[in-house]
Parts: C-alpha cells; structure tokens; sequence
C-alpha cells in the first residue's frame, strides 16, 4: 500500500518534470531554417561537412604532402592522388611532390576519414552545401592550384 | 452578457408568422444541421492546423510555412487533396459494415459535439439530462470503431480495433465519475444549468481539491477517450500501421481522421464547460469593475479560449509522454484513476454535505 502511495507520487512526480522540459521547448526560438528565403544570411554549423577543401596560402602554396593517407583512408575511393619525384635543390634530396588531387564529390559521403588521416591539416571540409551541377563530370574537382 | 435566445426567439416567430409551426421547426432542424456541420469542419480544420503548429513548437520546429501566411490554407489544401482520393474497397471485407463505420463514428462525434453550449441561447440539444446523453452519444463511437476493425479483414485494423474497444470502455468510467463529481456538487445534469451556476465562480474554484482532482484525471481519461496522447496505442503507428482505420482511404479514411480531432475539441470543451465554466466570464465576487470588464468580452469568445487552451494542454501532454503500452493503460486505469476516482466522489459528497465548498 505504501508501495502504491509512493509509486503514485514519483510517477506524478516524474510526469511533470517531463512536462516542464516540453513546456521550455514551446518557448525556445526554432532551430527550422527556411533556406531558399534565408539563402543570404544562412550560417552553417561550423563542423558541418560539405565539400573537400585544399586551403592555399597567398603565394597559392598548399601543405599537401602528398603522402597518400587520405586517399589510402578513403573508403569510396573518392581521393587520387598523383604525385611525382622531385630533387630538393637545396639538400639534393628527393622529395615527393603533389602534381594533381582528385576528388570525386560524387562518391563522397563525407565521413571526415581523409581529414582525420592528414599529418599536415592540408585538407578540409568547407560549410558550403549546393552542390548540383548538370553534369556528373563538374563533380570530379582538382583541389589543388597547378 | 448578449442571450442568443433572443436572436433564435425572433427567427423563429417571424418563421412562424409566415408558415405553420411545424415546417417552421423543420426548417430551423435543417437550419442547426447545416451550421452544425459546418462549425464540425470548421472547428476540425482549426484544430488540425493548430495539431501541427503546437506539435511543431514542442520539438522545436516552425511546422507548415510555405502554403499561404504560415501556413494557413495547407490544411485546406489537405482536405481537397482527401476528397479527391480513391475510396479503395477491401476485396474480402465486410462491404457494408466496412462502409457504415466511418459515419457511426462521425455520427456520434457530431451528436456530443451538439450538446455543447458555445454561448448563452447557443444550445442545441439542452434537456435536464444533457450530461447523461453526452456521455451515451460519445459512446457510439466506440461502435464504429470496433466495426471498422473487423470488417476491413486485416489483422492489424482488428487488434487496432480490440485495444481501442478495451481502452475507451474502461476509460469512459473515469471520464463518468470526473464530471459525476461535478453534478454532486451542481445537482443538475443540465449543460446550460451547469454553466449558469458558475456565474459566481467557476467549479474547479468553487469544489477546489476535489474539483481539482476530477480535472487532472477527466484530463487523463479525455484523452484516453479520444485515443490520443500517450494513450494513442489503437493506432500506433509504428506497430499497429495505423491501427483501426489501416485499410480506409479517400474521404472514409478523412472521417476518421477528423472525427479523432473534432473528439478532442469535445472534450476540451466539455472540460471548459463543466470545471472551468463553459461561456461564463471569469467573475471574482467583490470586484465590480473587473466583474463588468469581463462580461463585456463575448461568451463564445470565452467558450472558445478556454476550450482551446485545454485543447493546448492536452497536445502539450500528447508531445511529451511516449505511448503506453496495453497492460500499462489497463493498469492506469483500473489500479489508479478509478479508485481515485471513486475517494474524489466520495470527498466531493463530504465536500457538499458539510458545505465546505466555496
């Protein structure tokens, strides 16, 4: 009997807490975004992934290595990579040395591997999110500046 | 305060001074049928626009935006794209039974829905037992409900159908002994008496604990009632399709579908009527002032803001609380709100025996 009262009263209890979350929500400004309207002013969250990125410095100089990690991380394949040998002149070194990056939007699913897996942070994801073109070839871009 | 009886008084001796008694009573039953039916719509597309903006709200979201100023004519344009639907006809269904369920349930739906008193002369069916016809009229839906699960042959629309039939009946009882409650302390049965005794106060201050505790669980078994909130198992959707009505379509499917919402007004409404006064202005004894301020505001306006407010509750309570499950609404039912039910009544009885109320 005591069990029942008792049961009786955290249920009620437990009840309204739940209510009183519900009640905050209908109150709190909507999270809805009307895109088409708000084209001009729509801020992305920052960890969004959208599309693959090389940043470039001023000189257009990228810290892509060439390593291959990215494309060996990628589980689509949607990363090429072609690279070539080049001969330090200062060390006379050979050095690896990035000739075109390939990315094949298309296959992407944007599982953020390829940025995980590279050493130098030359690669990242970009907010930007249109990305229809009329042809399936548009999709296949070279991040690196030549 | 403005009485529609006077409005209604008028038309019916200039229908009388111009045609016999009783072409002029039909008249006027053909007159009441057709508002009727058009406030039923009216109310039901109100209520499912507001169905979506509340639930909308609830889980952060802005609901329809894009058919007309926020979007306002999208539950318009729902009902045109449901009237124009195909009303598919189950192969090894029971023809006629499958045809009949959806009007035993927009019948009974309609019925209780007459019985509200909207603003004073604003009765349609009013007679010393109203309270006890309510609660009988909304009964029949319950009929039509079982019919629709077992003649459309599925499975699902079957046991959709049985739970639904072991919920609402156990749930009226509680629903019955909340407004019993209240007659105990009114002594009428009558929904304009009822309203009219509360122009000093409405129920749920004038029986206060007692009043209260008939509220909270009228809330609870309401909603069981009308099969929604977390009691909406007949129709849960993720196991049952969609429960009783899963073979209907077309306009059969939208009777349904609209006889669930307009049962949820109902009951709000009967709610306002019998705790929180129905079309009574909110009067505080002793302030004159405020007293006038508030009878200057319309009945209906009133009727309408409190029946919709506790139709915002309900939704509130809807979007909140996930489904329970059969034995769970069973348990609710009769280990719980019966018996506190039953010690209400009784509270109640001591509450207007010993004078104790306000």
């Amino acid at each position: 009997m005591i069990n029942y009262i008792k049961g009786l009263f955290k249920g009620l209890w437990s009840l309204l807490v739940g209510l009183k979350v519900t009640f905050r929500e209908f109150f709190t400004r909507k999270i809805t975004e009307q895109y088409p309207e708000n084209r001009s002013t729509l801020k992305m969250n920052e960890r969004f992934c959208g599309e693959l990125t090389m940043p470039h410095d001023e000189n257009g100089n990228n810290r892509c290595i060439a390593c291959g990690l990215c494309q060996m991380a990628c589980p689509n394949g949607s990363i090429r990579i072609t690279s070539e040998m080049v001969t330090d002149p200062d060390t006379g070194k050979q050095k690896k040395h990035l000739v075109k990056y390939e990315y094949d939007l298309g296959s992407c699913m944007f599982c953020h591997l390829c940025v995980n897996a590279c050493p130098h942070h030359a690669i990242e994801f970009s907010t930007g999110f249109e990305h229809a073109v009329f042809t399936r070839s548009k999709l296949i871009k070279t991040l690196n500046k030549q | 305060m403005f009485d529609f009886g006077i409005l209604t008084n008028w038309i019916h001796t200039q229908l009388t001074s111009v045609m016999s008694e009783g072409l002029a009573i039909f008249l006027e039953c053909v007159i009441i049928g057709v508002l009727l039916l058009l406030l039923y719509v009216i109310i039901a597309i109100i209520m499912i626009y507001m169905e979506r903006k509340v639930c909308a709200a609830f889980q952060c979201r802005l609901g329809p935006t894009r058919v007309g100023p926020w979007g306002s004519v999208q539950v318009i344009c729902d009902v045109f794209k449901m009237l124009t639907k195909e009303i598919i006809t189950i192969r090894h269904s029971d023809k006629f039974l499958y045809n009949l369920a959806p009007y035993i349930v927009i019948l009974a739906s309609v019925m209780a829905f007459a019985c509200i008193p909207i603003s004073r002369g604003l009765e349609i069916l009013d007679f010393n037992v109203g309270v006890l016809f309510f609660m009988a009229a909304s009964s029949i839906g319950i009929v039509g409900i079982l019919l629709a699960g077992w003649s459309s042959n599925s499975k699902y629309s079957l046991i959709g159908a049985m739970r639904s039939g072991a919920q609402m009946i156990s749930y009226e009882l509680s629903v019955g002994l909340s407004i019993l409650t209240i007659v105990v302390l009114t002594d009428t049965m009558q929904f304009s008496e009822i309203v009219m005794r509360q122009a000093d106060g409405w129920f749920i201050f004038k029986g206060h604990i007692p009043a209260v505790i008939a509220f909270v669980i009228y809330l609870i078994a309401g909603n069981a009632e009308v099969n929604r909130g977390p009691f909406d198992l007949p129709e849960a959707e993720s196991e049952l399709t969609a429960g009783y009505h899963t073979e209907y379509s077309g306009m059969h499917f939208g009777l349904f579908y609209v006889a669930e919402f307009v049962n949820l007004f109902i009951i709000s409404s009967i709610a306002a009527t019998i705790f929180l006064g129905g079309w009574m202005p909110l009067h505080i004894p002793g302030l004159d002032g405020f007293n006038a301020v508030m009878d200057a505001i319309p009945g209906f306006i009133w009727f309408f803001a409190k029946a919709f407010f506790i139709v915002w509750l309900l939704m509130w309570i809807k979007w909140t609380f996930p489904r329970l499950r059969i034995d769970q609404i069973l348990t609710l039912e009769w280990k719980y709100l019966v018996p506190i039910g039953l010690l209400n009544l009784l509270l109640m009885v001591i509450v207007v025996v010993f004078k104790l109320h306000f």
